[in-house]
């Protein structure tokens, strides 16, 4: 086969990538830099305008950042005791941690909802075992539930519920292909476990950090569903800021797309970082 | 890791793995439920099946969901074969800027690919649309006008699906034999039948799974669903947001456990189905 003859197969992939990939990227360049009709031309107000949305940015970050920190802080212990221990085991895990992804994040996230509700489970159960009336007698207040969702806590638990499994899994990939014989050498050497943990083990297990900070962080970040599910409209982020420019009330595809730009900007960190540092991202690209 | 987990972290592996269940568990026992609540148990029925099934809403966007999925997965393995077969014999040169250009759908956020295809069609459309009412006054020549919908929706899923297809079909390229196909032809074929009769027997499980993650990705996709489908067109998951928007009902409930049913009942028969390539597998080498 001549080389050259096969690389033609790809040209009407590229003709579809030049349309649906790169031409839509472009308009959003081009309406980011361009003023809403009738003035239209070139102008830099689209990024000016953000500054009155800094409550929206800064809660965006804010809460991307603590779900981040809170599935580091889960998801790490449960891949390296997942890489512990047996084959079988670490197989079925495997399936129990995947198994949740395959179902709609709508779905997940609205479990929560049934869950946190003014109504839901966890009020029904705590006015059942007597919780509010014994707080009631305790503090003299007249409480009949928690509220939960519409709570910035709640936003986070939805985000850590739907991405958790993106911090295990790419943990317990760089995990498990330590070379043991590094490990041994370190205790062999003097080191006690903690040592090893702190010397050996954790260091090299950072690229699998990295990718799962980026899986976890890219996403929360960019969420609108999950917000406006679990924060009941009160907890805005940058994806609801972007939505309501498109099809929301506030139709206004100029700002929106300055936004998404600013999106597209930190995604693009978030990947060179990852690139720069970690070896595990193929194997994250396909989970 | 020489050492076996203590107590306490299986008990913490065991909590994370409750935590992880535990909403959906809930879930799937209210969809019994008699009454209207997530909450109250008020004894056991199938009403809220019944009302699901008789609910044409719903059951739409069913067929509009699986229908896209369908249509954008065999498009996609076809065109994402071809295009990394393409690649794959391209010089370096030219290769590694459109690989490059083909990973952005998959790296970038998804609101902001739905955003930017949603823009494109805007515009296009909107360009389109004001064309045609050009010809209808100046020549009375008139063109269907154009809007978001199904075909838009179609399009991109395509768009995101083409590149999760080359990631699983350019490795197994890369492992291929060069010579088989030499050889191949060395002994007779045209260069079409050795593509058919060697090459693609070859790259043939890395386009399998290409089709198999291109589908559950169009199976679960919102966000990129949500802005390019227009007002009329809607999928399941964007039918389950509106809900979730107006009032909890547990008909969504009923939706959850059989969705939930259906990708445990398919990830047994691929499980089965691999056990069963692995022994087959192992029996052809010993």
């Amino acid at each position: 086969m001549k080389k050259n003859k096969l690389s033609l197969f790809s040209i009407p992939y590229v003709i579809w990538m030049a349309l649906f990939v790169v031409a839509p990227i472009i308009m959003v360049v081009i309406y980011a830099f361009t003023a809403a009709p009738p003035d239209g031309g070139f102008t830099l107000d689209n990024f000016a305008r953000m500054g009155s949305y800094a409550v929206v940015f800064a809660r965006s970050f804010k809460l991307a950042l603590i779900a981040t920190l809170v599935c580091l802080l889960i998801g790490y212990p449960v891949a390296y005791f997942m890489a512990k221990e047996g084959p079988s085991f670490q197989r079925v895990a495997m399936m129990i941690i995947m198994l949740p992804m395959w179902m709609n994040f709508l779905l997940r996230t609205y479990s929560w909802m049934a869950i946190l509700e003014k109504n839901g489970f966890l009020n029904q159960f705590f006015s059942a075992i007597g919780l509010f009336n014994l707080i009631n007698s305790i503090f003299g207040t007249d409480i009949t539930y928690f509220k939960m969702i519409g709570t910035s806590g709640a936003v986070v638990l939805g985000m850590v519920y739907n991405y958790l499994p993106f911090m295990i899994l790419p943990i317990y990939s760089v995990i498990i292909k330590l070379d043991h014989s590094l490990l041994e050498a370190a205790r062999d050497l003097g080191a006690n476990s903690a040592a090893v943990f702190r010397r050996v083990i954790f260091p090299l297990s950072l690229p699998g950090i990295l990718s799962g900070v980026t899986m976890v962080f890219v996403p929360s970040v960019s969420t609108f569903a999950i917000s406006r599910m679990m924060g009941g409209g009160t907890q805005m982020m940058l994806g609801d800021l972007i939505e309501l420019q498109f099809l929301g009330g506030a139709y206004n595809p100029y700002l929106g797309s300055a936004i998404a730009l600013v999106m597209m900007i930190i995604v693009v960190i978030c990947m060179y970082v990852m690139n720069r540092f970690g070896e595990g991202e193929e194997e994250a690209m396909l989970l | 890791m020489s050492k076996k987990n203590s107590v306490w972290s299986r008990l913490f592996m065991a909590l994370v793995f409750l935590f992880l269940y535990a909403p959906i568990f809930l879930l799937i026992i209210f969809s019994f439920n008699e009454g209207n609540s997530s909450a109250i148990w008020k004894g056991f029925s199938l009403k809220w099946y019944g009302e699901l099934f008789q609910d044409r809403l719903i059951m739409q966007s069913v067929y509009t969901t699986l229908l896209v999925s369908v249509l954008a997965t065999l498009i996609a393995t076809v065109a994402g074969t071809f295009a990394s077969i393409g690649f794959y014999n391209m010089k370096r040169r030219w290769r590694e800027p459109l690989v490059t250009i083909n990973n952005i759908p998959m790296m970038n956020a998804d609101i902001v690919t739905g955003v930017s295809l949603c823009l494109l069609f805007v515009a296009a459309f909107g360009a389109w649309n004001g064309f045609v009412s050009w010809m209808e006054t100046t020549y009375r020549l008139t063109a269907p006008r154009l809007y978001q919908g199904f075909g838009t929706l179609l399009i991109a899923h395509i768009a995101f699906n083409i590149p999760y297809v080359i990631l699983s079909v350019s490795p197994k390229l890369r492992q291929m034999d060069k010579n088989l196909i030499d050889a191949a032809q060395d002994l007779g074929c045209t260069w079409m039948q050795a593509f058919w009769k060697v090459a693609l027997p070859e790259i043939k499980p890395g386009i399998i799974s290409g089709m198999l993650i291109a589908f559950t990705m169009s199976i679960d996709d919102f966000v990129i669903s949500y802005f390019t489908a227009g007002a009329t067109t809607s999928t399941l998951a964007m039918t389950i947001y509106s809900m979730t928007k107006k009032r909890v009902s547990p008909e969504i409930n009923a939706v959850s456990t059989l969705l939930f049913g259906a990708v445990l009942l398919l990830l047994v028969i691929v499980n089965v189905m691999e056990a069963h390539q692995a022994k087959q597998q192992a029996k052809k080498y010993s």
